[in-house]
């Protein structure tokens, strides 16, 4: 029992996190290699908004977090990757490198050590079917539903979501019906790293921000995606609800430290059988694999 | 009104076809062969002129270590397609095998770096099989993954010393062959390598880059072409691997580190992409600036991804295309 209602916390957790990144690569078609700094960036702002800068109240230091996050997402395509879409090695290479420039850079403006945590929302903890669970972890669960009804409710019944799905599903043809396919990238990715950052601050509480948690986080989400198929939100949710519950086993009958080993022969058994991923259909093509 | 415009005219020596110049005097046969000339003397001069900087001194050897590591990551990126954001996996590899076969089998160092290097780029190239049919994105999320792994399962298992690593290699027999190992390494991997994208083979590994259709249509098998790439790729990092771990007579999960990832990709961008020469003039710039910035510990990662970002987004051509553009071309302005 305790395996299967932490296995699904544990897949909506991975689902929360791989959710931004897969969302930048749907739409505007760029891996975001960033997106693991980003995750780290909203918990440090989150926490310097709390304890250094005036001490504000956690909401308002949570929506500053992640109204900051968005906005660099947003300035980073606008300013930087907007010169080398479509160049595929150097949008790998320049987000990679935005990415480790701002976790090392975090790393050496002093975020080092245990000191860094937010607190959980709310304290305690409760039963479900004889298993103790804390709330903070319920509440995980319940923004992972909320996140993605809301994704779907917006990519579905709103003017800028079905934009941005005409851009993700032919770019072409809905640049010629009047949509700025720059402005859905600047939007896609503002969301992007939105979702990063509201990932982080519902994670964080759960254990120490560190520069650590950033490279993991992008490898966990980037595991995802592919094994779901790059771009795909259905493969997304099956992807992180399989590796989830194999991490939960592995860690129930191995060692924790596996983990990450799990994620790269997951990935490895994927692309050896079906290389575009689990839903990845229309990029089979694309890829020639 | 009168308008100017800039003409670009190339400099009439550089007639070259199918391997023959033509040229008639000393003065353009010193034109064709002074850069080269003045990189390989260059670098075979450097360490005796550096004879009373003993510091800067040894990092000869680093600048050349990231030399490799670039030219390896540069044919692989620009010359396969691969983008491999894991070239401290190859170092890893090579580090570690050169220190089993030296401090648990007692293999001389002579013996165990060559074969710390061709058993390396063989089990390299045999881990990254999986990967090999994939392109782009795909390649580097999973290569950059491998490094991080290798660590993990280190740790994990508590094989090889486990975070303390492998101590007591020999280390090579004196400070020349120290320095003329891995500098004649690097000058025969430089020239090789340019001299092997320009033969028939290098030609169809090219086509798998620019049209992989193409080459299979052809009757050519896309995977082997790519894994005979990794594996040639593989060979330079784990030489430099092996090196290092002999170099510093340690080898441990330090060799996986983020370093032997990201500096080589800075200097081929900034070298320029695709030149191979480009490549090794890059490390011959970053290294030497990342050891003035030691003091600033990981700071340093941020100023070689910030130099790398402004160069890919605005000189992505890099120096060395800028400086050969210079060499073989003159500009005018002429009346339109």
């Amino acid at each position: 029992m305790e395996i299967i209602v932490y296995g699904v916390i544990n897949s909506v957790i991975l689902s929360l996190t791989a959710l931004g990144f897969t969302l930048v690569y749907s739409i505007a078609r760029m891996p975001n290699f960033a997106h693991g700094a980003l995750y780290v960036t909203t918990g440090y702002l989150a926490w310097l908004f709390m304890n250094k800068f005036g001490s504000l109240p956690y909401p308002v230091a949570i929506v500053l977090a992640i109204g900051i996050t968005a906005a660099i997402g947003a300035f980073m395509y606008r300013f930087i990757l907007i010169r080398i879409r479509g160049m595929e090695i150097s949008e790998i290479i320049a987000t990679y490198a935005i990415g480790l420039a701002i976790l090392e850079g975090l790393r050496w403006g002093g975020l080092r050590g245990m000191t860094f945590t937010l607190p959980p929302f709310i304290a305690g903890s409760m039963n479900i079917f004889g298993v103790s669970v804390d709330y903070q972890r319920l509440l995980i669960v319940a923004v992972g539903i909320i996140v993605f009804a809301a994704l779907y409710l917006f990519t579905h019944f709103n003017r800028v979501g079905l934009a941005l799905r005409g851009i993700a599903q032919d770019e072409r043809a809905a640049m010629m019906l009047g949509i700025d396919s720059d402005m859905t990238a600047i939007i896609s990715l503002a969301l992007g790293s939105g979702l990063a950052g509201l990932a982080a601050i519902m994670l964080l509480p759960l254990g120490n921000i560190i520069v650590e948690v950033g490279y993991s986080v992008l490898i966990f989400a980037i595991a995802v995606s592919v094994i779901g198929g790059l771009g795909s939100w259905g493969g997304t949710i099956l992807a992180s609800f399989i590796i989830g519950f194999a991490q939960i086993l592995t860690e129930a009958f191995l060692s924790s430290q596996y983990q990450m080993v799990v994620a790269l022969l997951a990935i490895i058994i994927t692309l050896l059988i079906k290389p575009s991923g689990i839903f990845g259909k229309q990029k089979e093509l694309e890829e020639r694999v | 009104m009168e308008m100017m415009r800039k003409e670009r005219i190339d400099r009439g020596v550089r007639v070259r076809t199918a391997g023959l110049y033509a040229i008639s005097t000393w003065r353009e046969m010193l034109y064709l062969i002074g850069p080269p000339l003045f990189l390989i003397v260059g670098m075979i001069i450097l360490p005796i002129v550096l004879e009373f900087a003993p510091y800067w001194k040894r990092v000869i050897n680093i600048v050349c270590v990231y030399a490799l590591l670039a030219l390896a990551f540069d044919f692989l990126a620009n010359f396969v397609g691969l983008v491999c954001l894991g070239g401290a996996f190859f170092v890893g590899i090579g580090g570690y095998l050169s220190a089993i076969f030296n401090v648990y089998f007692h293999f001389p160092v002579y013996l165990s770096i060559p074969l710390a290097t061709i058993g390396g780029a063989a089990l390299s190239t045999l881990l990254l099989m999986p990967a090999l049919p994939l392109r782009g994105v795909y390649f580097a999320i999973v290569t950059l993954m491998y490094p991080l792994l290798a660590t993990r399962v280190i740790e994990a298992l508590n094989i090889f010393g486990g975070t303390n690593g492998i101590i007591g290699l020999d280390s090579l027999p004196n400070a020349y062959v120290e320095h003329y190992l891995i500098i004649i390494a690097t000058l025969i991997f430089l020239y090789g390598l340019r001299r092997f994208v320009n033969q028939d083979m290098g030609l169809v590994i090219r086509g798998v880059k620019d049209n992989d259709q193409a080459v299979r249509a052809s009757g050519i098998s896309v995977t082997r072409m790519k894994a005979f790439a990794v594996f040639v790729s593989s060979f330079m990092g784990c030489f430099a691997g092996a090196y290092i771990a002999h170099m510093y007579s340690w080898a441990g999960t330090s060799l996986f580190a983020l370093d032997f990832s990201i500096i080589p990709i800075a200097s081929v961008v900034i070298g320029g992409g695709g030149t191979l020469l480009g490549a090794v003039v890059g490390s011959f710039i970053l290294v030497p600036v990342s050891e003035l910035l030691r003091n600033f510990g990981t700071f340093r990662i941020v100023i070689y991804c910030v130099i790398l970002t402004g160069f890919i987004v605005f000189k992505s051509e890099g120096i060395m295309v800028y400086v050969m553009r210079k060499y073989h071309q003159f500009e005018r302005w002429v009346k339109v």
